[in-house]
């Protein structure tokens, strides 16, 4: 660590290896006290790509949330509700995402608004999934035998499942509503918990194992303690990794769900949907219409994967440049 | 649950660090409070009294696998083993890898539940008792680890390391679990101030002085030392042997210790007991074992030892192949497989098929060998001299 | 193999000097190996020189990170470049400079003149490969013989570590075979192309007490018969003690002491040396108190400024903060050179204390009567 040496040898005059302090032997511990998640960060910053990915998330945030505010459109209200046209305006000053067929709304207004709602439902039933893989690979992991068996064949049915068709299926059925966004959150969280649940309980399984943790029961620590403190702890770092690379997923799945008319209806918008209305007017050359909304959707999936490749070198305790 | 993590600072105004107080004071003073709360009141053994007992310990691991998930092996890890402990002694334990010495020193503080025997610390029987019994002996009997960066847990500060054994036995109050835990980094060579630190920011001494400190902080009686300078440099190994010693003076404590190397349990421990493949195959003092060692597998240990002294260089008695595994150990006595003093008396039959008990060689030496009689320096002199280079892979031809 | 790292060297220094006399199989002079880091620059290897003959070894003896290994992997260019980077020095193998060779010239040394054998044999064998393929393949490339013939070299060289029923041994994977057995498969595939130099770093650190022995004893017995050189390097003064004619002992990337076993071992003259003697429990100590080191080694990248090992040293002086010391001959006849002030006229005065607290440290106890 290339932290500040205290050489510490005006009290050193101890004979070496003395049961009193020694003071000699501290001089390569560090002024300042840096715990892993900022010995990570430390490291997450050199990352470039990462950087980056972190940078364009953050700004996609922020339009995600101020956006719809600052716009001079707004999404609710239609400007010629009356007018209906098949070719909408190119990219311009006013426009710079261009105008829509139909409607003639503003492309740039949509993306903004759509990117409110897609980065929702990206972290929102992520956070679902991880929760519920997290307990229940906990519990996998640590009570083992039986339990462990049973939650783990469940686990298999689940993987087994064609979970498009199930989704597809299970949005069809529940989220008939107009409003039916949280329905959507919710399916692609209940579909989505199996690969962290499988990992939770390998890293529950090797954590568990561990001296540290043997160590806690020597010195009498309860199971409740030792799960939360010592087990999880150690446990977060490759599961904050692969919640991140869920949320890129879940924000394509999402897409391809509305895409198809499954998923979010248009009155809410997502960029799965703006993608799935531009379709039908894609015969006219509207390129900008499903060009903008496609745009964010790799820019976003490329950002979160870089973010996660960052998380991932970052928790590493081997990388060291 | 009360969180011991939040943050732990000293009082306002806290000293800087006190000159070394005598380590006994500051343990026995801190010690009282956890006394009040042992509901076991467990008494205090003499010194030279037996503390620790085990009579025909053993562990067996099942071996699983197969499409059905069934028991398909054994591992016999310790089978069957029979020792005492004399309270402020330092009774050691070696052998080489898969001999059960790990797993007997897990098994004696039950953080392995063992498969059969009796446990009997302070004359008290702890093999049957329950998980909420045990708990408040745990204070009593303690252990440090071999692997400095594996056995603390890096997201923990050193305070919640060391502090959360006295939560655990009931020291509630923050104030006096901080203190304490000052206190005990001090008494193992450690500054007061490094509570809020984490474990990477040590060196492996540092670490392993921590682990030491996570051990002692709670006032045990008896302390499984399981190979605890085995992965630290020479120079360091020192400081931590020294200590130990240190602190076992000053706080009357029995150690159990466990290593491989030879030469550190020649000088740090006062009893040996020499395991193979799960059984104690020779236990005596150490002058018993170091000048007249009487099983044909204490011999080649011995031989085995790296002198630094290029003037005492030797001609090394050298064992035949690897150790047997624990799943299939060899019928009758565990050792005729590699045993050269059968083979120099002809490969009696009795070997591999009777297996050999303790025998007691007078003043506590004991023997697991049926022909321990006929070692003398003369005979391993002799097999030295006619080991064969292609079966054993041994040197000197001539 | 996971811990053979193949690199381009893109610049290594040019040589200067001139070839050292034929009796010498190997001479390193000044090597400087360091690592550019996240958090600066590591001189792992610092200015490290020494000599080896044809047929003789020498034990490279030092902690973790005073560079003994690192200096060894230089030559047999094994590091990463970058991260490490060659700042100087010179390789002489077998009368050419070999620091500055291109690739593809020292991949035919590595492995046919010079050989090494690491510590954990597991990683260093391929899993999806029969020992004998691993070892004919071997030979195959190097010597340029039929594959038939490069098998019975197998099959020979597992003979000659003292490997029962070869035969049958040259045709298993690397996992059905035991820890020491795997290291012998290790030491035959160095011997197979016979080669003029054998590198051991830590070879039984990984093993039982019993196994090492075997192994240890193996070594002695090969470098009898096959004449090569060996360099052994490791961290236990009782393995370089019985297995080795000189030794160099490193401290911090640098030498501090080097000099016949005898020598070294019996008499050392650095302080550092003489701490590591002292500071490992024999039977001369039993009952007294180990002498230790005290403090830990140098942060690599804030090493003390002048002698390094001046903080720890119970014997420094104010010209030990000042200067940095050079390798100093030892006594006036003998080889032996230590890395400290005590010998130069300055501190000559203080040798004599310096010899005796030694001694005293070294029969602290009462050993075993």
């Amino acid at each position: 660590m290339a932290q500040d040496i205290s050489r510490d040898v005006t009290s050193a005059e101890v004979e070496g290896g003395s049961a009193a302090p020694a003071p000699g032997a501290d001089y390569e511990v560090g002024l300042e006290s840096l715990s892993q998640w900022q010995l990570a960060w430390r490291k997450f910053k050199k990352h470039r790509l990462a950087m980056i990915g972190l940078g364009i998330l953050a700004v996609l945030v922020i339009v995600a949330i101020v956006g719809p505010f600052l716009m001079p459109f707004s999404f609710d209200k239609v400007p010629r509700p009356d007018v209906i046209v098949a070719r909408g305006r190119p990219p311009s000053l006013a426009h710079p995402f261009g105008e829509t067929g139909g409607l003639q709304r503003d492309v740039l207004m949509l993306v903004v608004n759509g990117a409110r709602w897609s980065l929702l439902i990206g972290f929102s039933s992520m956070f679902i999934g991880v929760i519920i893989g997290t307990i229940v690979g906990s519990i996998a992991g640590y009570l083992g035998g039986f339990i462990d068996n049973l939650l783990m064949r469940l686990v298999d049915v689940m993987l087994s499942l064609p979970i498009l068709f199930v989704i597809l299926v299970a949005a069809r059925f529940f989220a008939g509503a107009r409003d039916n966004v949280w329905t959507i959150i919710i399916i692609f969280g209940v579909f989505g918990w199996m690969g962290v649940a499988r990992l939770v309980r390998s890293l529950f399984l090797s954590i568990r194992e561990r001296e540290f943790v043997e160590a806690a029961r020597a010195v009498g620590v309860r199971d409740r303690r030792i799960i939360f403190k010592h087990i999880l702890p150690n446990a977060l770092s490759p599961i904050v990794v692969s919640a991140s690379l869920i949320v890129a997923g879940n924000i394509i799945g999402e897409a391809f769900v509305s895409f198809l008319g499954f998923g979010v209806n248009p009155i809410t918008p997502t960029w799965g949907n703006i993608l799935s209305t531009a379709l039908t007017f894609i015969t006219q050359g509207n390129w900008w219409w499903p060009f903008f909304p496609g745009f964010a959707i790799i820019l976003v999936v490329l950002a979160v994967n870089f973010v996660g490749d960052g998380l991932r070198d970052a928790f590493d305790p081997r990388s060291r440049a | 649950m009360e969180s011991t993590s939040a943050p732990t600072r000293p009082e306002a105004g806290a000293a800087p660090p006190a000159p070394p107080t005598p380590a006994a004071e500051i343990v026995e003073g801190s010690a009282d409070a956890l006394d009040e709360m042992d509901p076991l009141k467990i008494q205090r053994v003499e010194e030279g009294q037996s503390l620790l007992q085990v009579r025909g310990i053993k562990k067996h691991f099942p071996i699983i696998g197969g499409l059905l998930k069934r028991q398909i092996g054994t591992v016999y890890a310790v089978d069957g083993v029979d020792f005492d402990v004399k309270a402020g002694e330092v009774f050691s334990l070696v052998g080489e890898s898969g001999c059960g010495k790990t797993t007997l020193g897990r098994s004696v503080l039950r953080l392995i539940e063992p498969t059969a025997g009796t446990i009997r610390f302070a004359g008290r029987d702890i093999s049957k008792i329950s998980a909420d019994e045990l708990r408040p002996l745990r204070r009593k009997m303690q252990i440090i680890f071999q692997d400095p960066f594996g056995s603390l847990n890096p997201r923990m500060p050193v305070s919640d390391i060391i502090g959360e054994g006295l939560f655990a036995q009931g020291m509630k109050d923050r104030k006096a679990r901080d203190r304490k835990v000052e206190d005990t980094l001090e008494l193992v060579g450690l500054r007061r101030e490094y509570t809020r630190r984490y474990p990477h920011e040590f060196s492996g001494g540092q670490r392993q002085r921590i682990g030491i400190a996570r051990a002692l902080a709670l006032g045990p009686d008896i302390v499984v030392c399981d190979e605890p300078v085995s992965a630290l440099d020479v120079s360091i190994q020192s400081q931590v042997l020294n200590l130990l010693l240190d602190l076992r003076r000053d706080l009357n404590l029995t150690y159990i210790f466990i290593s491989h190397n030879l030469s550190v349990i020649q000088y740090f421990s006062d009893r040996v007991g020499v395991m193979y493949l799960g059984k104690i195959a020779e236990m005596g003092s150490v002058e018993q074992l170091y000048a007249d060692p009487r099983h044909p597998y204490t011999v080649a240990l011995l031989s085995a030892i790296p002198d630094p002294n290029p003037r005492r260089r030797k001609k090394r008695l050298v064992l035949k192949g690897d150790v047997p595994s624990p799943a299939a150990p060899p019928s009758g006595c565990r050792f005729h497989t590699r045993c050269w003093l059968r083979e120099k008396l002809g490969n009696p039959e009795r070997c591999s098929t009777e297996e050999p008990q303790l025998r007691d060689f007078g003043a506590g030496h004991q023997t697991a060998c049926h022909f321990a009689e006929q070692i003398s320096t003369e005979i391993v002199s002799a097999a030295v001299e006619t080991q064969s280079v292609l079966e054993t892979a041994v040197a000197d031809p001539e | 193999m996971t811990e053979v790292v193949d690199t381009e060297v893109i610049d290594a220094p040019t040589p200067q000097g001139a070839p050292p006399p034929s009796d010498v199989l190997l001479d390193v002079r000044n090597l400087k190996t360091y690592f550019h880091v996240l958090d600066g620059t590591v001189p792992a290897v610092d200015g490290v020189s020494y000599s080896l003959k044809r047929g003789k070894s020498l034990g490279i003896v030092g902690e973790s990170g005073s560079g003994k290994s690192v200096s060894a992997l230089t030559m047999m260019r094994l590091i990463d470049i970058p991260p490490a980077e060659i700042r100087d020095g010179e390789i002489w193998f077998d009368g050419r400079e070999i620091l500055g060779l291109p690739m593809e010239e020292m991949r035919k040394i590595r492995g046919n003149d010079i050989a090494m054998i690491f510590q954990e044999p597991l990683t260093s064998l391929n899993p999806v490969f029969t020992i004998g393929d691993q070892i004919a393949e071997q030979v195959e490339r190097h010597k340029k013989v039929p594959r038939k013939a490069a098998w019975d070299r197998a099959v020979e060289s597992l003979q000659l570590v003292g490997i029962p029923s070869p035969e049958r041994r040259v045709k298993q994977y690397p996992h059905e075979m035991s820890g020491g057995m795997r290291q012998r498969v290790m030491i035959a595939m160095a011997l197979s192309c016979e080669p003029k130099l054998l590198i051991a770093d830590e070879p039984t650190t990984a093993l039982d007490v019993t196994i090492q022995a075997q192994i240890l004893e193996l070594l002695k017995t090969i470098q009898e018969r096959t004449d090569s050189a060996l360099i052994l390097i490791t961290h236990d003064l009782g393995v370089v003690a019985e297995m080795v004619d000189d030794v160099i002992v490193m401290y911090a990337g640098q030498v501090v002491e080097q000099g016949s076993v005898d020598e070294v071992l019996v008499n050392p003259r650095a302080p550092y040396t003489m701490g590591l003697l002292e500071s490992i429990p024999t039977v001369d100590k039993r009952g007294g108190r180990l002498s230790a080191i005290k403090g830990t080694v140098p942060n690599p990248f804030n090493m003390p400024p002048a002698c390094r090992f001046e903080p720890r040293c119970p014997y420094a002086w104010d010209l030990c903060r000042e200067e940095g010391p050079e390798l100093y001959q030892v006594g006036r006849s003998s080889g032996q050179r230590a890395r400290c002030h005590l010998h130069t006229p300055a501190g000559a005065a203080r040798l004599p204390d310096a010899i005796l607290d030694h001694e005293r440290k070294m029969n602290v106890g009462q050993g075993i009567g």
